[in-house]
């Protein structure tokens, strides 16, 4: 496959293409596949977790208890948050992980490929522990994707099954984001320092850092949760001596940071698509390697605006809502620098464009919410209501998930040598973007007017905009069967791409043949 | 009115009777109205200050969206491929980098001020004229007014209870207050500077009044403390605001908020009926004095009927089936045969569930009511439990 000029008889294992059948996928250590498999099981997941954002809609779609029993929506609302951060956004990041960071910084393939492989099928099996836990007696998880004693604990069979779920999934992101570390310090290509990397792998490597961070961190919160349960400690119970705010003190210095994780990837991905389609050099890349590095720093002293309700000191509440407050100066500085990268472009919109430019949009909405909710005498009125529902969709979904549709429109042409449906392609982009706004953007009213998060009813009051938010939510879900039906028509077939894809691309990976080789940069590039 | 009716008689006691008459007296709040889309103003100083807070901070960050998608927008119409657009080559600046990072941080320095202050404002729990405490339970509240020799239980009115099921014989359309009603309201005094002692009997719930202006998280094992002085006589709703299992959605707060003398009033008027949880004192007196002797069958098994359907109904269902990890009563062997364990399981609670103690809730007559009911409906048979029997296993 590869065009080298050595002995292909004596040189052949570089040369073999992927076995064939099933082994390919079960014992692959190849970046690409491993990409793939990530990134398909992401898309399983959300369809998954979208399914029950589906059923949460529907009972809240009129009052009265319509579809399910309340203790089955709790379960609902646990699962989808669950489902959707540990099995769709973080493995569909780590899915583009894999297939960019090599190719983006000259690297033949990840740096630990056996990890790699075994990185990904915990994924799988985690899962399999996880969504379980819907046909055990006494129902899956329903205390909240937080899991905050004592509530947890009253948990059925389920209990353990999540612990350990938990586990595996931590285990499997320490592993993947190892590797990521492992290979961008040491697999760049001659030439290709820490400044000329590409945002989307300093992006990486900053997450990675912060993944092997705190997912211990989540990992021994769990584990003081199961040793409560089982083996009699006291850690949050008030009787024997703990103290149950310890556990959110616990979780959000692992919940903090995990949001970033969850969002600086996604600026990575954006600050590579914007410069492609306004075809002129990212503004600022220095500072937004700076601001990108100042919020991971900043998401670990920033904990306590989860929890200014609990009963903190002032000193406490005050340290928590200014360090919080700060966050807005490096995100501010990211979002004006895409803004200066389009000005005085020449751009064009093609669908990634339109999500990055939504992207940018949509998530400083959610930015700007963020700074009301900064304020802890303001925060003690939105705090567990659907501001906050709305706050964080807009970051994660508008922001993640939008910047990840993005991404593999971007790149779709790169891994499968085919054009995607442009006609469709935008098709997606209008439904997803109208309705998106349909859903969340009127939960921001139904904070402010009173309306507390995580419940299956609610008072009349309440009715006209649930309506209109349950609406906008099963059109977003239909329009993305549009999403699959995209790449299954590209990976099938389609108008060849060119190597370099989009005009104004630029970066390792766009010299490249399309679809990129099964093995890549065994020579490494020179980068000048 | 029939609903109000009906709400009193559904209430356990007679307690609910002199707080309707003077819940009616008190103005309804017309800040929940369908299609709200903003805080509350709210009834206290504190409220209002964080009203003011919030629609500052809410009036900056319009201006920044607006400059924000104004730029994107503009350069959207203007930098196209399509109209001609060269693009520039310029991808640095160090003089507009500094100034788009120093604005901000004046920025957020400008509000820091005020909410600082609102902050401390909010904190300062000194000088109060009464204490109430509030105590979360799976799933209702608690209210007793230290010193006073008052104390109630508040949990869901019985329409909205009765129209919250599935299937209802009541559409919640046609309930007035829905889910946003209680059988007993926390009754307080106007322009009287409250403390409120937070805590919890089981799980974390959080107290949230939005027309007081914050909401407070209701620990177990912990005292947390806020404070509030109304300053309008009237009606402001609320609910728990922290996930607490299966009915968070199904404990609201109501506040009466009245004049002094009428407060004085009510509160007279409670010491008078001395509701069916008194505090400490007078739940010792109650028990020792209480006359245990043998109670009618059928009498308990009236008095059982009310307090199931108030308090047991929610996980344990209307024909004792149970659901998920909540046990069916109906059929259950143990529940029949087995006394010393159903009579402590109901008085004691199981630790590490959903089911709470019941003893320090209810009195040894509706405690052998309710033990008596589960072992004599739906099919089940077994001998009456007597009040004296519970008083034994307390």
């Amino acid at each position: 496959m590869s065009a080298t000029s050595h002995d292909t008889h004596h040189d052949d294992h570089h040369d073999h293409g992927p076995p064939p059948g099933i082994t390919r996928w079960l014992f692959t250590t190849n970046h690409k596949d491993l990409g793939v498999l990530y990134m398909v099981f992401a898309l399983i997941m959300f369809f998954v977790g979208g399914a029950m954002a589906m059923v949460i809609r529907a009972e809240l779609f009129q009052p009265g208890l319509n579809l399910v029993d309340p203790h089955f929506f709790n379960q609902m609302t646990t699962m989808h948050a669950l489902v959707m951060i540990f099995g769709a956004v973080m493995p569909a990041f780590t899915g583009l992980a894999n297939w960019l960071v090599p190719i983006q910084i000259g690297a033949p393939d990840m740096a630990l490929p056996r990890v790699n492989n075994w990185a990904f099928w915990l994924l799988p099996a985690g899962f399999v522990l996880l969504l379980l836990t819907l046909f055990l007696p006494g129902g899956a998880p329903a205390g909240g994707w937080t899991m905050y004693p004592p509530l947890i604990l009253q948990l059925g069979d389920a209990f353990p099954f999540l612990i350990f779920a938990v586990h595996i999934l931590g285990i499997s992101s320490i592993m993947g984001s190892i590797n990521i570390v492992a290979t961008i310090l040491n697999l760049r290509a001659p030439g290709m320092t820490l400044m000329k990397m590409p945002l989307f792998v300093w992006a990486w490597l900053i997450t990675a850092f912060l993944i092997v961070a705190v997912m211990p961190v989540l990992a021994g919160a769990v584990t003081m949760l199961l040793t409560d349960q089982y083996f009699g400690t006291s850690f949050f119970n008030a009787a024997g001596g703990g103290d149950p705010v310890l556990f959110q003190h616990i979780f959000w210095f692992f919940g903090h940071p995990e949001v970033y994780i969850l969002i600086l990837p996604a600026f990575g991905i954006v600050s590579a698509i914007i410069p492609t389609f306004a075809r002129k050099p990212l503004f600022g890349y220095s500072s937004m390697v700076y601001a990108t590095a100042s919020i991971a720093f900043l998401s670990f002293i920033v904990w306590g605006h989860h929890m200014f309700s609990v009963g903190m000191p002032l000193s406490g509440q005050l340290f928590f809502m200014y360090a919080t407050m700060l966050v807005a100066v490096p995100t501010g500085v990211k979002i004006f620098n895409w803004m200066a990268t389009m000005w005085q472009g020449s751009m064009t919109f093609e669908t990634p464009m339109l999500f990055a430019i939504a992207f940018v949009i949509l998530f400083t909405i959610g930015g700007l919410s963020g700074v009301m909710l900064a304020l802890a005498p303001v925060d003690l009125q939105y705090h567990d209501t659907y501001f906050v529902v709305a706050h964080f969709h807009y970051v994660l979904v508008t922001g993640a998930i939008f910047s990840i549709m993005a991404a593999v429109y971007y790149w779709l042409p790169k891994w499968t040598g085919n054009m995607y449906d442009e006609r469709l392609g935008q098709w997606h982009f209008w439904l997803s973007t109208i309705s998106v706004n349909v859903l969340f953007f009127p939960q921001h009213f139904l904070g402010l007017a009173g309306m507390p998060r995580r419940i299956p009813d609610y008072a009349l009051q309440f009715t006209d905009f649930n309506m209109i938010s349950s609406i906008g939510g099963f059109v977003f879900g239909l329009s993305q069967l549009i999403f699959v039906w995209v790449i299954i028509k590209c990976v099938r077939g389609g108008e060849k791409a060119s190597d370099q894809v989009w005009e104004g691309a630029k970066g390792l990976e766009w010299t490249l043949p399309s679809p990129a080789p099964y093995h890549t940069f065994e020579q490494p590039p020179v980068v000048k | 009115m029939k609903r109000k009716l009906l709400g009193a008689l559904a209430a356990i006691g007679a307690l609910g009777l002199p707080l309707v008459a003077a819940a009616a007296t008190a103005p309804e709040s017309d800040w929940r109205r369908p299609w709200g889309l903003n805080l509350p103003r709210g009834v206290t100083e504190l409220s209002q200050d964080v009203y003011t807070l919030h629609m500052l901070v809410f009036w900056i960050v319009c201006i920044i969206g607006v400059l924000v998608f104004g730029g994107i927008f503009y350069s959207v119409w203007k930098f196209r491929k399509s109209q001609g657009a060269v693009p520039a080559k310029w991808h640095h600046s160090t003089t507009v980098e500094v100034v788009w990072t120093v604005i901000p941080f004046l920025i957020l320095l400008f509000i820091a001020v005020p909410a600082t202050q609102t902050m401390i404002k909010i904190d300062d729990t000194s000088d109060y004229d009464m204490t109430v405490k509030v105590t979360g339970y799976q799933w209702m509240w608690e209210y007793e007014y230290l010193d006073e020799d008052v104390a109630f239980f508040s949990r869901l009115d019985r329409d909205s209870d009765r129209a919250r099921q599935r299937n209802p014989d009541v559409r919640p359309q046609d309930v007035e207050h829905y889910l946003i009603d209680v059988d007993n309201p926390l009754v307080v005094p106007v322009n009287t500077r409250i403390r409120f002692l937070i805590t919890a009997n089981d799980v974390i719930h959080a107290w949230w009044v939005p027309e007081l202006g914050w909401k407070k998280d209701a620990i177990p094992g912990f005292i947390n403390e806020a404070w509030a002085e109304i300053q309008e006589p009237g009606t402001y709703r609320g609910q728990c605001a922290e996930l607490c299992g299966r009915d968070h959605g199904f404990m609201p707060i109501v506040v009466v908020a009245l004049a002094q003398e009428d407060y004085e009033q009510w509160l007279q008027e409670q010491r008078e009926e001395n509701g069916v949880v008194a505090t400490d004192d007078a739940e010792e007196a109650d028990v020792e004095t209480a006359v245990l002797e043998e109670v009618d069958p059928d009498e308990l098994m009236q008095v059982g009927r009310q307090v199931y359907d108030n308090q047991c109904i929610a996980c344990h269902q209307a024909e004792g089936q149970g659901m998920a990890t909540f046990p069916g009563l109906a059929g259950s062997d143990r529940v029949m045969d087995d006394d010393d364990w159903v009579i402590d399981v109901v008085v004691n609670g199981v630790s590490g569930t959903a089911m709470t103690a019941f003893g320090p809730r209810l009195d040894d007559r509706e405690l052998a009511g309710v033990l008596t009911y589960i072992r004599n409906a739906w099919g089940n048979e077994a001998e009456p439990i007597q009040p004296a029997d519970v008083r034994d296993a307390r």
